[in-house]
């Protein structure tokens, strides 16, 4: 049974998404008005309501300063893969050698996962072929790889990815897991310095 | 800003949106498999697009027309990769893919 404390936060979980919908609403009308809030609030309502799905943990962390790099970043990436691709099926002499390769993520949230797909998707690389949830593995399809080490090269693009979008939005334990995987010592320390801050103020305020 | 300077921006922008959807659409033709076919399918159109859009909304430089472009990239950017994700998966489990092009295929070779 959920509790008034667990409804509360499940209905906060779930605000970001709702104000987005509503804001997408008031994009596609490109103006502000009363009535556009109120349409686009109801109708948020209804769609959220009507096509149930359970509900992605966001996690409610969003550092800015790593978003707005992520987001720099994927902007370049975006270009240049387009550029990469357009190339290669511009140049004359194009012959075709493509690998399917598995990416262990070291995230263990689904968000992030999607997120980490849906990026190498558009950046230079990647076609998602298939996902292992349990295993938060993506299966890629990469285009124009010929040797092994740039086979490794795309495979650490992705981690980078992963790190990216776990710096700007992932919870605090993939972070953890991401700097406890990458094994720095500095970070680390860091990390273990800010696990017990976080221990101790469980301690004292009885929740999570 | 200048009209002249405006003009050659709007027809930067629309040749390098042309380039791309051509390059797009030569090379859903000669990549050998579909899986190879949807990189071509997916990104160098998204490209194209964001630079058709912001054609649009440098020509026509309001707060509507903007936003609505903004929310254009984003969903394609969002979707592209889904749609592309479906079919491939789906090309995948039906065996349409050219092995002898691939040199790893580690999807194939997987714990189960």
């Amino acid at each position: 049974m959920s509790t008034p404390r667990q409804r509360l936060a499940a209905f906060l979980n779930q605000m970001p998404l709702f104000l987005g919908l509503v804001l997408l609403w008031m994009l596609l009308w490109g103006s502000f008005s009363w009535l556009n809030l109120l349409t686009g609030t109801l109708l948020a309502t209804l769609v959220s309501v009507g096509f149930y799905l359970p509900a992605v943990q966001l996690g409610l962390r969003l550092n800015i300063w790593y978003t707005a790099l992520y987001l720099i970043r994927l902007g370049f990436d975006i270009v240049r893969g387009s550029l990469q691709v357009a190339a290669v099926a511009l140049s004359p002499r194009y012959t075709p050698s493509n690998a399917i390769v598995a990416v262990h993520l070291r995230t263990r949230s689904d968000f992030i996962l999607t997120l980490t797909g849906v990026s190498t998707s558009i950046v230079p690389g990647a076609v998602v072929v298939d996902v292992d949830r349990v295993r938060s593995t993506l299966y890629l399809h990469v285009l124009n790889v010929a040797r092994p080490e740039q086979v490794e090269r795309f495979r650490n693009g992705v981690l980078d990815e992963e790190r990216r979008i776990v710096l700007a939005l992932g919870s605090r334990e993939d972070v953890e897991r991401l700097h406890r995987v990458s094994g720095e010592d500095r970070s680390e320390k860091d990390q273990r310095a800010r696990d017990q801050h976080a221990h101790d103020k469980r301690k004292r305020g009885g929740t999570s | 800003m200048s009209d002249e300077l405006r003009d050659v921006i709007s027809a930067v922008l629309v040749l390098a949106g042309a380039v791309m959807c051509f390059a797009a659409g030569v090379g859903v033709i000669r990549f050998p498999d579909v899986l190879s076919r949807l990189h071509a399918a997916t990104k160098p159109q998204i490209f194209g697009l964001m630079a058709i859009t912001a054609d649009v909304a440098l020509n026509n430089f309001t707060v509507g027309t903007v936003t609505l472009a903004i929310a254009i990239v984003v969903f394609q950017a969002l979707t592209a990769p889904v749609a592309a994700h479906m079919v491939g998966r789906a090309a995948y489990d039906t065996r349409h893919v050219r092995v002898d092009v691939l040199i790893i295929d580690e999807l194939g070779t997987r714990p189960d």
